[in-house]
């Protein structure tokens, strides 16, 4: 029954939606108010619907009803409740419904947190916010439902894949989608700006929000993500340059590219048609993301769920939402004239400077994931581009944009010196090459990586320190820097957790210590620093699994540091072994050990790895995301949305 | 869903990747076998290398790379070996011959063609700051400005 009203739920949102894509739209054209302002209760309506549909389904997982389809495929009787849940969106279907679900979910806030944007371009927003959801919720209910019954219900479910049976998975899509989702929103102002044919500061200021919002979901999504295949798949690998990661990377990388220009856009009226061309963009690349998962076009380590038939669909939303929004954009872009004007070394072409890193290095990883399908196609070449090229093609762009970060930051708008933001930056500079020749002499390896991250690292950390002092002005001292706008410190904070992350990638990479050997019950041995001996192996039973699991005690200098427990597992419903290594996590290195199989001669095969720096890469990304949150925070997007008087912005031209 | 199981199973039995009994005696040989494996794509799995890999097709390669590096090849040498039974699908690190150029050469080229560009519309910015002494909004834009923020 309550299926059923979820079902029933879901096509009356998509009727709403339909609705209000249409009447709001009419209503701005014809300046019609009563039309226009029908959107807001439509938003919230839609978003109230889909929510119940999307709790409905939910409901279906947490009590195993099992005479729908999808909760037969994917869950279990006997899975814990936490997997029972998060294997509402561990599928097809119901991850199509979370991420409809959350188009809604931002129309509707920003139906009720808009109150401050001039009408016609609300309900512009919010019919295009419609009409996105209205193309996905004609690909759940046509192709994909997830409220589909069997005619005869199994006794038992096929159980979730047993890799998905994670906490840091279950909670990886829902902000991976908040993120994608949340630059539709970005993508919806950009259209209506389009439609308005204007575009100025206070655009600027509303769109930022969001895009920061979205950004920061990103992160978080794909933070977890990448720290569940450090744990979970077994050899603390981190990173892939798997399409699906790049899919989730690409509109990361627009949306930093994103939320710098629209700085320039709200602060001095520039960059206004390259802004609205990004946002469309970065919309789009959300919406390959899509396609790219859905379809198993490019084959890859995720592919969990996956129909051709639904990429075609997919295809087609795409074309037709981003090819409509770009046709728009060209006979629309003349119109937006720059205002600001600035010289050529200014904060302004800093940012241009940014934007191009950032989106041409966007632009590498797309076409380092879509070469292999265009070389078959055009070429009749069968190739694989792996993480050897995107290493190679991808990792100058974010050197150069890490040795201009801190320049860049510092300099004014308008029009600036170099030299002398080079000047006040010495001490920044000093201390990063100093560290960076330490460890450079102190290494045992002849590998310049590890020095070159550190240097980037420390060089982009002490220059947000020092732009942040800086921003005290001359008498300002401790009392004023705790008083500064949440914008200087989420830019300080978010620039730190880049240069901490680039500082881990580098170190771990340069510096990971690996030990492969047959070990024998009671024997001990030597890995960087470690000893480790294997006191026993024993059989273990799960609530849904076997498992073979090692006692492995870790010292250091003679004193007992850890025990470790490295196990294999094999989920029997699923039939699928998997290996969950065991991980003392200090604040300086990982010890990371996995437990193989048994050999002949009765020892086990042990894998040990020492992974320097290995929290570090998550802790950057922790920052980046907390430097997000400050910057939401500002008082500004506060004020822009309903204040009398909105606060010239924090920054003083020079 | 079947199909998807068993790709699944190809891709996370238990085994692991580099086994003991596989290691080469000479480290130096060894770690150069390490490098050349983390290049090479285990053909039956999706997206991993040799190194990583736990396929059993993995393991053959990771062998065979290891006899011919003792057999007394270079890396091109085995490389090439390895390409010349199973194909350029198995390099990673795709080549630079052929169609492939576009592939490496369209980085440079489009950040040539932005930074190309982008310089152009930042002399445009600067030549109009000495031209015009005119700054940022004009009144009437700045009243308009003011109104949409009021509103």
């Amino acid at each position: 029954m309550i299926t059923e009203l979820g079902h029933f739920a879901l096509i009356l949102a998509f009727m709403v939606a339909i609705v209000q894509t249409v009447v709001p739209l009419i209503g701005a054209a014809k300046r019609w108010p009563s039309w226009m302002l029908f959107s807001e209760p439509a938003a919230i309506a839609q978003c109230l619907l889909t929510g119940f549909a999307f709790a409905a389904l939910v409901w279906a997982f947490a009590t195993s009803d099992f005479s729908l389809r999808i909760v037969v495929e994917n869950s279990h009787s006997l899975k814990p409740m936490l997997y029972k849940i998060s294997g509402t969106w561990g599928n097809h279907e119901g991850s199509m419904l979370l991420w409809v679900l959350i188009v809604a979910l931002f129309g509707a806030t920003a139906a009720l947190f808009g109150q401050g944007l001039p009408p016609t371009l609300k309900a512009r927003v919010l019919a295009m916010q419609a009409a996105i959801g209205v193309a996905f919720y004609a690909f759940i209910l046509f192709t994909s439902n997830p409220f589909d019954r069997l005619p005869v219900a199994p006794f038992d479910g096929r159980d979730l894949n047993p890799l998905l049976q994670d906490p840091g998975l279950a909670f990886h899509p829902p902000f991976l989608y908040l993120g994608y989702v949340g630059l539709s929103m970005a993508f919806s102002f950009a259209v209506a700006a389009l439609i308005e044919g204007r575009v100025d500061a206070a655009w600027g200021r509303w769109v930022r929000p969001w895009t920061l919002a979205a950004w920061i979901f990103l992160t978080i999504g794909i933070a977890l993500g990448s720290w569940w295949a450090y744990y979970e798949l077994g050899w603390g690998g981190f990173w892939f340059w798997d399409p699906v990661e790049n899919a989730s990377f690409m509109p990361w990388l627009l949306a930093a590219a994103l939320l710098h220009s629209a700085i320039v856009v709200e602060k001095r009226e520039a960059l206004k048609s390259w802004t609205i061309l990004l946002a469309i963009i970065a919309f789009g690349f959300s919406l390959i993301g899509t396609f790219i998962v859905r379809s198993g076009l490019l084959t890859s380590v995720h592919a969990f769920a996956n129909d051709p038939e639904r990429g075609v669909f997919i295809l087609f939303i795409l074309v037709a939402f981003i090819g409509g929004a770009l046709i728009l954009f060209a006979a629309r872009a003349q119109a937006m004239e720059a205002k600001g004007l600035f010289g050529m070394v200014s904060r302004e072409s800093a940012l241009v400077l940014n934007n191009i890193l950032l989106a041409v290095s966007s632009f590498v990883v797309f076409f380092g994931t879509m070469w292999p399908m265009v070389a078959e196609m055009m070429f009749d070449r069968k190739l694989s581009v792996g993480a050897p090229f995107f290493n190679a093609a991808f990792t100058p762009f974010m050197v150069v944009l890490g040795i201009a970060l801190p320049l860049g930051s510092m300099l004014p708008w308008k029009r600036g010196r170099l030299g002398r933001v080079a000047w006040q930056l010495r001490y920044a500079f000093v201390l990063a090459v100093s560290l960076a020749v330490l460890v450079w002499v102190l290494q045992t390896s002849r590998s310049a990586l590890g020095p070159v991250g550190l240097f980037l690292g420390a060089w982009i950390t002490f220059g947000a320190a020092v732009d942040l002092w800086s921003r005290t002005g001359r008498t300002g001292g401790f009392r004023r820097l705790m008083r500064l706008p949440g914008a200087d410190w989420g830019k300080a904070i978010a620039h730190t957790g880049l240069g901490v992350t680039i500082f881990a990638i580098a170190g771990l990479t340069a510096w990971e210590v690996e030990d492969i050997r047959v070990a024998r019950i009671g024997e001990t041995f030597d890995v960087g620093g470690f000893s480790f001996t294997l006191d026993g192996v024993r059989e273990v039973e799960g609530p849904n699994y076997f498992s073979t699991m090692a006692d492995v005690q870790v010292q250091k200098d003679g004193r007992e540091i850890a025990t470790l427990n490295p196990e294999k597992r094999t989920y029997p419903v699923a039939a699928m072994p998997t290996t969950e290594a065991a991980i003392d996590y200090r604040f300086l290195r990982d010890v990371y050990v996995v437990i193989g199989d048994q050999q002949d001669d009765g020892g086990w095969v042990m894998r040990t790895y020492i992974k320097p720096l290995a929290n570090w890469i998550w802790g950057g990304c922790i920052l980046m995301a907390l430097g997000g949150l400050f910057s939401l925070s500002d008082r500004r997007f506060r004020v822009a949305a309903g204040a009398r008087k909105a606060p010239v912005s924090g920054v003083p031209a020079e | 869903m079947k199909r998807l199981i068993v790709l699944l199973l190809l891709l996370a039995s238990p085994l692991m990747a580099v086994q003991p009994d596989e290691v080469l005696e000479d480290p130096a040989l060894e770690a150069r076998a390490r490098d050349i494996s983390t290049g090479l794509r285990c053909l039956v799995c999706r997206n991993e290398s040799i190194d990583e890999s736990n396929a059993e097709l993995a393991r053959d390669l990771r062998i065979l790379l290891r006899e011919r590096l003792v057999a007394g090849d270079t890396d091109e040498e085995a490389v090439a070996y390895i390409v010349d039974r199973y194909g350029e699908y198995v390099l990673l690190k795709p080549t630079t011959t052929g169609a492939n150029l576009l592939l490496w050469l369209a980085g440079p080229a489009m950040l040539l063609i932005a930074a190309g560009l982008g310089w152009n519309f930042l002399r445009g910015r600067a030549r109009v700051d000495e031209t015009s002494a005119v700054d940022g909004l004009s009144d009437d834009e700045k009243e308009r400005l003011r109104r949409i923020l009021e509103d």
